[in-house]
């Protein structure tokens, strides 16, 4: 009996979760800055071998963290993100030419991995007209003013962390570790995800699910994450 | 004398009507914050995907999964809440975000913002900037009058990468608040103890009198 996309989501590892990331791969990973990272599925890329990877991220880690592990391993080609800030071994590989890095708006960035998952070919956006990222696109006037068009940007795989599924792959996010998740899901091929808690259908009430499980493939259960502070700030108590 | 770091954000502040949606860019608009008051009713908009910000978290209680735009840990108030990344640049290029204080290398008198990039300086990228500068209804640029090296960043025209085009509509810095006036800068408020001619001296476009 032939076995639909939908069937046995729920993978025993990680490694076996992460099953056909190859060499020259686009991967999408969730993550804004260190927050959300999925730092188990990040680690078994690093593990399965596969190189001249091709990151889509906002930030691409930082402080050795998160995607700095793959800059470090030497197993990225290209990155597209929408800040590098601080990030020593993408500002060390993108002045060497070690890796080729395309700056991107951070709101053209998602919407352009929204349009790859919602079926559209490209959109016409305000942002960036006037500037360097406007340069070799189509600018277009409309009612007075003027946008530029961006392309669609779909992916091989999308990583994501999750608080909650369901073995449909139906998730639920915590706090601001949503950002990118559910919009990198729908704009990959495959969507792979590391979940905290694994609960049974029917476990996450229908009003309540952040992504619908038709855009997670697999996934994986990370009971215990690292969780790393990018900058702990905090008040003192009166 | 001028205004210091701290007069500015309060001086900001002061610029919001309450029951605004607020934006707030990393660096020196972020002490914004602080001089809120509790009756203005300022929701604070984090581009991560945060509505309804509220002050760093008290020692011991930080979640590394609830941050403001600039990484720091944050807290959410009472009404707040957590969307994605798609939703949140909705809200900033549809317009839904009333006000967004930004950082600025240069501001020119036609309102043109550079706050990304100096050429032959290191690359920070570009994050929410050009999306916030042109999609919020109105761009405020916080910033020192010059530059660590002495050079006006108020400008006839912007020399460095720009972020947007004709965005910006008021500038507050240490020397004075001053409005975007298309063949100059438009003096509203001079500083603490500042003359008209340091104002002009460290300003690289003319200074028009104020609106009587």
């Amino acid at each position: 009996m032939n076995v639909g996309r939908h069937a046995n989501k729920v993978k025993d590892s990680v490694a076996a979760a992460l099953e056909g990331v190859a060499d020259g791969a686009t991967i999408a990973v969730g993550g804004f800055g260190l927050c959300g990272n999925p730092e188990a599925l990040i680690r078994g890329v690093v593990e399965c071998g596969a190189k001249n990877l091709h990151i889509v991220s906002n930030n691409a880690g930082n402080m050795g963290k998160g995607l700095a592990q793959w800059l470090k391993a030497g197993i990225v080609g290209r990155v597209t993100c929408s800040y590098v800030g601080n990030n020593e071994d993408l500002q060390r590989m993108m002045k060497s030419g070690e890796v080729a890095v395309t700056l991107v708006p951070q709101g053209t960035l998602v919407e352009r991995l929204r349009a790859a998952g919602a079926g559209i070919a490209g959109f016409y956006t305000p942002t960036g007209v006037g500037t360097v990222v406007a340069e070799g696109k189509e600018v277009k006037e409309f009612h007075g003013k003027e946008y530029l068009l961006e392309e669609a940007l779909p992916v091989d795989f999308a990583l994501l962390r999750a608080r909650r599924a369901d073995s449909f792959g139906n998730l639920r996010f915590w706090r601001t570790a949503q950002n990118y998740m559910p919009i990198m899901a729908t704009a990959a091929e495959t969507a792979i995800a590391e979940v905290e808690e694994l609960v049974p259908l029917g476990g996450i009430d229908p009003d309540d699910v952040h992504l619908p499980g038709i855009f997670v493939h697999r996934m994986a259960v990370v009971a215990e994450h690292e969780d790393p502070f990018e900058y702990k700030t905090s008040r003192k108590r009166d | 004398m001028a205004f210091t770091r701290e007069q500015i954000a309060e001086r900001a502040a002061r610029e919001i009507p309450s029951g605004c949606v607020v934006n707030l860019g990393i660096g020196l608009p972020t002490l914004v914050a602080s001089y809120l008051r509790d009756d203005q009713e300022v929701w604070l908009h984090s581009e991560n995907g945060l509505l309804g910000t509220g002050p760093f978290p008290y020692e011991g209680e930080e979640d590394p999964q609830i941050i403001n735009a600039g990484k720091q840990t944050v807290t959410i108030l009472p009404g707040g809440s957590c969307f994605d990344s798609a939703l949140s640049f909705s809200m900033i290029r549809g317009g839904h975000i009333d006000v967004a204080f930004l950082g600025a290398m240069q501001v020119s008198m036609t309102g043109d913002l550079a706050n990304w990039s100096i050429p032959g300086g290191k690359t920070m990228g570009i994050g929410g900037a050009m999306d916030l500068s042109s999609g919020c209804r109105q761009v405020i640029a916080l910033t020192t009058h010059q530059s660590k090296k002495g050079e006006p960043k108020l400008v006839s025209e912007c020399t460095f990468p720009l972020t947007a085009k004709g965005v910006v509509s008021r500038v507050i810095t240490d020397l004075a608040v001053l409005d975007v006036a298309q063949d100059g800068f438009r003096l509203v408020e001079l500083g603490p103890k500042v003359t008209q001619a340091e104002l002009e001296a460290a300003t690289g476009a003319p200074i028009l009198a104020p609106k009587v």
